[in-house]
């Protein structure tokens, strides 16, 4: 990758487009709203797992916590400040010098990587946490994808998985909704034939070796303009948590 | 292409979550409710160590509501004033002119109607303020800089810095502007403030009277402004008298027997003979309201962003209201990993106090002008609708939890609950 951030010429850019990228009025709004309600039920499935108690402090330090798809970090920071030691992976390697420069700039220390999770996981990397979110709607082979995503998590390590289902209604709200009407999401983001329904993730994961222990919908509520956690309405964006046996 | 050597910049250290401009009361309030939740907190403030307590009594009480005593239980700082605090159990309101002292009552709110317990506590400064400072010299993860400075802030990507006076400068996520009135932190923030002059002056002085107060609060309406007679813990009663703001600049210029003495008729008699106790204070009463009460990375709490008129006390509750509120939004975000100084959390916090905000400023401002008024058609309107609270006993307890400060969607500290 040719990456260097001591140009200072580069290092602006780079500032640019991170400021973008947490701007939360700016064209990532729509990860800015889910991203509170997404947290949550990540900070919950990784404290029932890993048995920490989330008033403490940091009460992810020593978890060992991947972030695929990372962004410019909209993740790996609160999980970096939550105590986990955090690799950040992006395929896209522009990426990966933006997070790096936000990260520097709110004082923390995550380890960004132009990666894949197949990569990770033929170099060996192993993690107590994978979060593997809203990436496997837009992969080649999703049974590969997870394969890989399986590989990297230590025994006992947990997946958080997150995506949109395949129905009416999900292709009435993140297709025409966030891309068309509501210009959320560059046109093109999605295409509806690749996602899938909380029952072929779950074979997926089954598929792969993992144990799915748990599921929720993210509920878009358009009076309050916020996300909330559902236990019944999976029907457009949903997620998982899964398990890999000792 | 991982080397960190090579890179060009260098990570960031941050000396706390949050920097709190101010340690009087609502900023220290603020430091502990903060480290309650967990997070690092500087404080900053301008007066140096121990200058803000006096042990001796200087007159000045705070009437608590019931909401701000339980936020003071959840810090672990009222069970050291307990025994020096006077509960409220009933505010009696009535009609005066001058001369001629209180009419009587016309509206009387008891405890007893509801079931949380008195509508809130008197407590004077010299109990309230060094209980408050010890337990922030005992907190875990809060440090105190006194006899410190902010001289300049700047907001950056991520991060806000402080300098301070002797060339320090602190990072944070978060800086929390409680520095009173006339906030240099909303000042340096490009908040812009809008200033109404009531028009008066509030005196306030401490009097021991000869009979029992039975722990009733009273204030009478008086066409010049209200008169607030407030229990103190014996046969003491703290006064809050609002006059015009010549009239009450002659009557601070004047000596205690003249301030006695013109007091008097104004007070009645109806708890005995009165003398004065402590110091006499004066203020100027206007109301400051921040334009906004947060602007990038930066929060406003107290005074700093609503100093309003003292009538029935709710400066400082309404301060309290900012601090349960920052605090937990604060918390919640940090507990998920946010960035608690980001615009998303600080529009929680914004959006939290909006209303709250707005329904006090107004009310407060209309309440007095319409009470302090001597026109005889506001004045029967105004019997008119007392008359009407006092005569419907769900509107009259709706008043008292108001006055308790237990209305609205409460933040879990004004609950008395930890964070």
């Amino acid at each position: 990758m040719a990456v260097d951030t001591a140009d200072p010429a580069e290092l602006a850019k780079f500032e640019a487009i991170a400021a973008e990228w947490w701007d939360p009025e700016g064209k990532f709004k729509p990860l800015h709203m889910l991203n509170p309600c997404r947290l949550d039920y990540i900070c919950d499935q990784i404290a029932a797992e890993f048995d920490r108690d989330r008033a403490g402090t940091e009460p992810f330090s020593g978890l060992r916590v991947l972030d695929i798809g990372c962004g410019g970090g909209l993740l790996s920071e609160p999980m970096a400040r939550l105590g986990a030691r955090v690799v950040g992976a992006d395929a896209a390697a522009g990426n990966i010098p933006v997070a790096r420069v936000h990260a520097e700039q709110s004082g923390l220390d995550i380890d960004y990587r132009h990666t894949t999770a197949e990569a990770l996981a033929e170099a060996g990397e192993q993690f107590d946490v994978v979060l593997n979110m809203e990436v496997v709607e837009h992969v080649a082979s999703p049974p590969d994808y997870i394969q890989a995503c399986q590989r990297l998590l230590k025994p006992g390590g947990l997946m958080i998985c997150s995506t949109i289902n395949r129905n009416p209604k999900s292709f009435a709200m993140a297709i025409v909704g966030a891309e068309w009407v509501m210009r959320w999401l560059p046109k093109g983001t999605h295409d509806w034939k690749k996602f899938i329904t909380p029952d072929e993730l779950y074979d997926l994961l089954r598929g792969a070796g993992l144990e799915p222990v748990d599921k929720k919908g993210f509920v878009f509520n358009p009076l309050g303009w916020s996300w909330s956690l559902s236990d019944r309405d999976l029907s457009v964006n949903y997620v998982t948590a899964s398990v890999k046996p000792e | 292409m991982d080397n960190p050597a090579e890179r060009a910049i260098v990570r960031l250290m941050f000396d706390a979550d949050v920097v709190i401009a101010g340690g009087a009361l609502t900023g220290a309030s603020l430091a502990l409710a903060l480290a309650k939740g967990g997070a690092r907190v500087v404080v900053v403030d301008r007066l140096p160590a121990g200058a803000q307590v006096s042990p001796d009594f200087d007159g000045r009480a705070y009437a608590l509501a019931l909401a701000s005593q339980r936020l003071f239980r959840a810090l672990g700082v009222w069970e050291a004033v307990a025994e020096q605090a006077q509960p409220i159990l009933h505010v009696k309101t009535g009609d005066g002119r001058p001369g001629e002292g209180p009419l009587g009552g016309f509206l009387h709110l008891d405890h007893g109607e509801i079931d949380e317990g008195p509508m809130g506590y008197m407590i004077e400064d010299r109990h309230l303020r060094p209980a408050l400072m010890a337990a922030l010299a005992q907190a875990e993860g809060v440090t105190v800089l006194a006899g410190e400075e902010i001289v300049a802030q700047e907001v950056h990507p991520g991060n806000v810095a402080v300098t301070l006076g002797s060339g320090r400068v602190l990072r944070g996520a978060l800086l929390a502007g409680a520095d009173g009135r006339g906030s240099p932190t909303a000042r340096r923030a490009g908040i812009a403030r809008r200033d109404s002059d009531y028009g008066q002056t509030a005196l306030t002085c401490a009097v021991a009277h000869e009979l029992p107060h039975g722990g009733v609060a009273h204030q009478f309406f008086m066409p010049s402004g209200p008169l607030a007679i407030l229990p103190l813990p014996g046969k003491r009663s703290s006064i809050v008298w609002s006059e015009r703001r010549e009239r009450a600049e002659e009557l601070a210029k004047a000596d205690d027997e003249a301030f006695l003495a013109a007091l008097r008729p104004v007070f009645g008699d109806f708890l005995g003979e009165i003398r004065l106790e402590g110091v006499r204070f004066a203020y100027p009463l206007n109301l400051t309201v921040a334009e906004r009460i947060v602007a990038e990375r930066v929060a406003l709490v107290g005074d700093a962003a609503q100093g309003i008129h003292p009538i029935a006390g709710q400066g400082l509750n309404q301060g309290l209201r900012d601090v349960a509120t920052l605090a937990e939004v604060v918390t919640e975000a940090r507990r998920r990993g946010e960035d608690c100084g980001s615009s998303l959390v600080l529009e929680r916090h914004r959006a939290w106090r909006s209303f709250d905000r707005t329904a006090l400023t107004l009310a407060t401002d209309g309440f007095n002008r319409l009470f302090s008024n001597d026109n005889p058609l506001l004045r029967a309107a105004r019997d008119l609708g007392v008359s009407a609270v006092a005569a419907l006993p769900d509107v009259r307890r709706r008043f008292i939890r108001e006055a308790a400060g237990l209305t609205g969607d409460l933040p879990r500290l004004l609950q008395g609950k930890a964070l």
